[in-house]
């Protein structure tokens, strides 16, 4: 199983590195949120959250939308695969189909794991003083998570079978858990209403979480609720995904 | 090899349920070449879908290879070679070597007899040379032949080909002809073949399954059933009588030809006996013949002198 995850995940990473236009806007992108968004943010913020450095709040909140959109519009790929034949030639070996599944979310994982640490790099000249090993345990909180929403998306391409309905689906999907989440500002400033429903949304405990790993505090609450709800959410749509990819594609 | 019991799918769709395949049954012994023939939408690619586990039978059973289709899927996949009908066109990117071996790895080789395999492979299907080109690069029949070596690449002993010679020119058609009947004779592969074209399942196969709407409609020998769809010929002709599938042959309706003693119609009227598509054809044009154009309903016959 190993083995087979491997060949997958070689297959798919080669592809992409193949794609110049990919790895450039790939690279380019955490950037761009840095430098267009960023200053806009410290602005309205007076400089600090309640007394806050807003880097520290903003980057992680980049670092979660990296992964939502990262692996959110990852099953685009899986519907040209469909076409071409590539899913049915790999369906039709012994190969598990958790390893076909997991060989491909792990592209994503890795890519949005190079963009996290280039995000948090690039943000050190703008005055972002991340926690060195909390903000190494928070690009691995992500990335599990990305590993579980990548599978759902496949998940969904497979479905969908169609672009045309797979992109505002994923849209539809990842904007509303996106700002539900209190990703670009703290839900904290938000009224009881939304606050509420944004309890509901597990992605809200995933950024609480990285937040607080960013800034150093690797013990609170805070921390632990958030890994363990966003292991949880990775392992209930990666579990959705296996057993959808070993039905038929009717 | 295979054992087909009542095999049956239907596909629900908006327009409501569609019985693409309506309980199947068949035979096909070790070592066999059997040809699926049948219209557009017969149900061919849906029987081998169904056969090589991509798609799930809504009722019947069958033994693949010695495996339960539905209870031991992952052993009928380890022990068939399939290749699909042609599909889109490959991503940038998908270089053919790799391809190869990345198939040949999920089939369970190691990275070394994958890398030997290939080698063997790449000549046999007249792809050498082509190792290290991208896939979107290459034009239809190259990429058709290396569609069907990635079905062969871990050696099975059960192949189901879909259309495989689709799009093929006449030559690289007829090294595949060659190659799919050395591996039966020289590695005793057993093979299931769909087609279109009378003349290649005549070639190749050893039995036609011929579908029609779903079910099998005959299951002969390619010279049976030639001799029930041209029961007129003589044994001599019969060999090289080749069969139109194609339903309404325009030639066909032909049938007030100019009063010509020596009329021979271009098609005659299939027999009632025989599946609805196939007609009798005369081969080519018999020497001393003419075409012309009749004169009455505008469509060309055949005068001898
Ligand atoms: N995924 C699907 N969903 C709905 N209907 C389907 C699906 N696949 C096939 N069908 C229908 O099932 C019938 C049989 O299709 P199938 O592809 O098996 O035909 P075929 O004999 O392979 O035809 P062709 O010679 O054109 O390849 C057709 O009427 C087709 O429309
Ligand atoms: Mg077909």
């Amino acid at each position: 199983m190993l083995t087979e995850t491997w060949v997958v995940f070689a297959r798919q990473m080669k592809q992409q590195l193949r794609n110049p236009v990919w790895v450039f806007f790939g690279l380019t992108q955490p950037i761009l949120y840095l430098v267009l968004f960023g200053p806009l943010l410290k602005n309205i913020s007076g400089g600090g959250f309640n007394g806050k450095n807003s880097w520290n709040v903003f980057v992680p909140g980049l670092l979660l939308q990296l992964a939502i959109f990262g692996a959110g519009f990852a099953g685009f790929g899986i519907i040209q695969e469909l076409r071409e034949g590539v899913v049915d030639r790999q369906r039709v070996t012994p190969a598990h189909r958790s390893s076909l599944i997991l060989g491909r979310t792990l592209t994503n994982v890795v890519t949005i794991g190079v963009q996290a640490v280039l995000l948090t790099l690039v943000a050190l000249p703008f005055g972002t003083r991340p926690a060195l090993v909390g903000s190494i345990i928070a690009i691995v909180v992500i990335a599990v998570l990305s590993l579980g929403m990548a599978a759902a998306s496949y998940t969904m391409g497979l479905i969908l079978k169609d672009e045309d309905s797979f992109a505002p689906m994923v849209q539809g999907v990842s904007l509303p858990l996106l700002l539900l989440s209190g990703v670009l500002l703290p839900m904290a400033a938000a009224p009881g209403w939304l606050r509420h429903i944004s309890q509901a949304n597990p992605l809200s405990y995933v950024i609480d979480a990285v937040r607080s790993l960013f800034v150093g505090d690797l013990s609170s609450t805070t921390v632990v609720k958030g890994a363990v709800i966003g292991l949880a959410v990775t392992v209930l749509l990666g579990w959705w995904a296996t057993r959808r990819f070993q039905r038929d594609s009717a | 090899m295979i054992s087909a019991h009542g095999l049956a799918r239907t596909f629900s769709t908006k327009t409501g349920p569609v019985a693409a395949v309506k309980g199947v049954d068949f035979e096909v012994a070790e070592g066999e070449i059997v040809g699926l023939l049948g219209p557009n939408g017969a149900g061919k690619t849906t029987t081998l879908r169904m056969l090589t586990t991509l798609l799930t039978p809504t009722s019947g059973t069958a033994t693949v290879a010695g495996a339960d289709l539905i209870t031991q899927s992952r052993e009928v996949r380890r022990r068939i070679g399939y290749v699909a009908q042609i599909g889109a066109t490959p991503a940038p990117g998908t270089i053919l070597g790799e391809e190869l071996v990345t198939q040949a790895r999920l089939q369970g080789m190691s990275k070394v007899e994958a890398s030997a395999r290939l080698v063997e492979m790449l000549p046999r299907l007249d792809l050498s040379g082509f190792e290290k080109r991208a896939l979107s690069e290459m034009s239809g029949g190259q990429r058709r032949r290396f569609d069907i070596a990635l079905g062969l690449m871990h050696n099975p002993k059960l192949v189901f080909l879909d259309e495989p010679t689709t799009g093929l020119d006449p030559q690289s058609r007829a090294n595949l002809w060659d190659h799919i009947r050395a591996l039966r004779d020289e590695h005793s592969v057993t093979i299931v073949l769909t087609t279109h074209y009378l003349e290649e399942a005549d070639v190749l196969a050893d039995r036609l399954l011929v579908m029609d709407g779903g079910a099998i409609v005959a299951d002969d020998t390619p010279d049976a059933l030639k001799a029930r769809v041209c029961p007129a010929t003589s044994s001599a002709s019969a060999s090289t009588a080749t069969w139109r599938s194609p339903r309404p042959s325009p030639a066909k309706r032909c049938s007030r030809a100019p009063a010509s003693s020596k009329a021979v119609d271009w098609c005659s009227p299939s027999n009632a006996a025989t599946p609805p598509f196939l007609h009798c054809c005369a081969p080519s044009m018999p020497q001393g013949c003419r075409s012309a154009r009749c004169r009455s309903t505008g469509r060309r016959s055949t005068t001898c002198s």
